[in-house]
């Protein structure tokens, strides 16, 4: 049998890095994201990982990358100011090919803001974050057991792409206990990465850069990278649907605000409304076939969002103009209640045409 | 100059980019001296920084890494916790290392990370053109400082040596300049010292090099040479400011 545990998300996040094999943490602390570097501050030295507190979270990023160009899992964690700082780093990891995984337990801004869950990051974590033409791989989780199960997998696929991956979550996710059940006898070990610098025992010497200066060199490479991303919308999108085979509105939410919203349709049942949902678990790459495929056969889709409209856009490049879009959001530290995403509900079931 | 040692094994017998007469030809030469010296050509990892030296990996024949600018003591810092047996050092300019990474190098300085830091100190941006660095001498005109640098406005240039030197952190800083046959000599020594400290586990090892860009001094390479006896060495005068005797860590 196997057992469950009550843990909070941050840890469990922590835990699921651990029992992916990663043993090198560094990061710099911002609220709401303190238990992942204490508790791994405390645990990465019983398992002969290391943990650095770095100077900043520039420096952070760019340990995860040296450690990473070394060979082995590792990755950080913060806070939007701290991610903001990071988005150079993340450039020149998705540049040089480099695996490695960054934990952003957003908080509300501009600027300092406070840290109130938010989904305020969505942009700056599905459009690259930082300069050139990249992307980062962003799983999004709705539960603590996400919180342990996609640490585990933002690994993987990290590896499999050889491209930063990061895990966007909230504070909501973060602080909360839920039972959780840790498959700690699969031990993961990390691949072996014949392109990591071990010095050139045996080998040639080899390097890791992003700097390509003669001609053709960068657009060449940069294709390389575009076949990549497109390689991962093909096998890796993950997403939950539930309640869409007789539903006559389908809502599109991710992480905290999709549990949110399945109170709201179980209300919406109670009122004879039939509601369905997608929820994205990789919204990068996004899940536009299903979204698209859904709203033809329903064809008024409803988002929520915890800032002024994100996803939105994803959503709105997966579907047909004709299709009826609503938007309910709620930025800045405000959270969607129930009662707010049934009342949208009801708005749309009474539209004309329906 | 006489010549005062062979293509090292550890270098690619290449044409470097560098303008003919540069002394981050001579520096390259002095690095790969120090890892042949030591038999770890396979156990060595380098990381360039951004500045005219960025093609470390085009130059060494060992594993290499480019770092955005000024983190290199970062990345550096990554690589040595994973590989603690493995020989680490940076190659980075003034700009990258004394101006964008100044909280990098300071802070991997004072974490004691057992790696070696070359500094190239040559008063300027090279790669970009030439503008001031945070080295740029007073009075010193490049093509950001037209009429000369004016402490009131651009503040002093930076002695990072000595700056360095107090942390408890590191266990070897020194300058030493290339502009002659006698100091390259002097320099071989230090930067061999640096790697040897490395082996031993003793903590940073830092060596600044005085360096000559003639081309954004716009003088001839022999008068670069000068300039650095004359006019660097009185403001950033030579020696060794730091070496631990032993692992006296406290
Ligand atoms: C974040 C960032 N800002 C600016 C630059 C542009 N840049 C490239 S090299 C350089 C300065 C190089 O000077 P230095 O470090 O002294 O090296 P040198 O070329 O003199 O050896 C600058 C400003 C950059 N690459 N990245
Ligand atoms: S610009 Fe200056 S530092 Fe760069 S290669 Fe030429 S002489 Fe050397
Ligand atoms: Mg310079």
């Amino acid at each position: 049998m196997t057992e469950k545990i009550l843990l909070k998300g941050n840890i469990a996040l922590a835990k699921g890095a651990i029992a992916a094999g990663c043993r090198y943490y560094f990061g710099y602390p911002i609220t709401p994201q303190n238990d992942i570097p204490e508790y791994l501050s405390a645990e990465l030295p019983k398992v002969g990982g290391t943990f650095i507190q770095a100077e900043s979270e520039i420096a952070s990023i760019n340990m995860v990358l040296g450690a990473s160009a070394s060979g082995v899992r590792a990755m950080t964690s913060s806070s939007g100011p701290g991610i903001s700082l990071m988005q150079e780093g993340m450039s020149y990891m998705a540049g040089s090919e480099l695996p490695g995984l960054v934990v952003n337990v957003m908080r509300v801004g501009p600027g300092l803001g406070g840290i109130a869950p938010t989904q305020g990051d969505y942009f700056q974590a599905t459009r690259g974050g930082g300069h050139g033409d990249y992307f980062n791989i962003v799983l999004a989780p709705a539960s603590v057991q996400e919180m342990f199960d996609l640490a585990i997998k933002a690994f993987e696929l990290s590896d499999k792409y050889r491209n930063p991956a990061m895990i966007l979550c909230d504070a909501i996710l973060g602080q909360m206990k839920e039972p959780v059940v840790l498959e700690e006898t699969k031990t993961v070990i990390p691949p072996l990465k014949p392109w990591a610098l071990t010095g050139s025992k045996g080998r040639k010497p080899q390097f890791l850069k992003t700097l390509y200066l003669s001609d053709g060199e960068q657009e060449a490479h940069n294709l390389e990278l575009k076949e990549k991303y497109d390689r991962l919308r093909e096998e890796d999108v993950l997403f939950e649907a539930k309640g869409l085979d007789d539903s006559e509105i389908v809502i599109v939410a991710f992480g905290t605000v999709s549990r949110i919203a399945k109170t709201a349709i179980q209300m919406a049942k109670r009122e004879g409304i039939r509601v369905g949902m997608i929820r994205p678990i990789t919204i990068f790459p996004f899940p536009t076939e299903v979204i698209r495929e859904t709203a033809k056969r329903i064809p008024r889709v409803l988002v929520v969002e915890m800032n002024t409209g994100q996803m939105l856009q994803d959503v709105k490049l997966s579907i047909e103009s004709s299709v009826k879009l609503r938007f309910y959001g709620r930025p800045g530290g405000g959270i969607p209640t129930p009662e707010d995403m049934l009342r949208e509900i009801r708005v749309m079931f009474n539209e004309e045409g329906f | 100059m006489k010549k005062v040692f062979s293509r090292p094994k550890s270098l690619i017998d290449r044409q470097t980019h560098f303008c003919p007469g540069c002394t981050h030809g001579t520096a390259h030469r002095l690095v790969a001296d120090a890892i042949d010296h030591f038999g770890v050509q396979e156990e060595t990892i380098g990381v360039s920084g951004v500045g005219c030296a960025v093609f470390m990996y085009d130059y060494f024949a060992i594993d290499a890494i480019e770092a955005p600018h000024g983190r290199a003591p970062a990345v550096a810092t990554g690589i040595k916790r994973v590989h603690p047996k493995k020989i680490v050092f940076t190659y980075q300019g003034d700009g990258d290392l004394a101006s964008i990474g100044t909280a990098e190098t300071i802070h991997t300085a004072n974490r004691g990370e057992n790696i070696t830091i070359i500094f190239i100190n040559n008063t300027v941006y090279g790669m970009t053109g030439g503008q001031m660095a945070p080295t740029t001498l007073l009075g010193q005109k490049t093509t950001t400082t037209p009429y000369g640098r004016n402490f009131r406005n651009d503040g002093y240039p930076i002695r990072m040596a000595e700056m360095l030197a107090p942390l408890e952190g590191v266990a070897y800083s020194t300058r030493v300049s290339m502009h002659n046959a006698k100091e390259v000599l002097k320099a071989k020594k230090a930067v061999r010292r640096a790697f040897q400290m490395q082996i031993e586990g003793m903590g940073l090892t830092f060596v600044e090099l005085l360096s000559a860009c003639h081309t954004n001094w716009r003088v001839k390479p022999l008068e670069g040479q000068k300039r650095v006896e004359e006019e660097l060495i009185p403001y950033f005068p030579l020696g060794v400011f730091k070496e631990r005797k032993g692992k006296d860590f406290l």
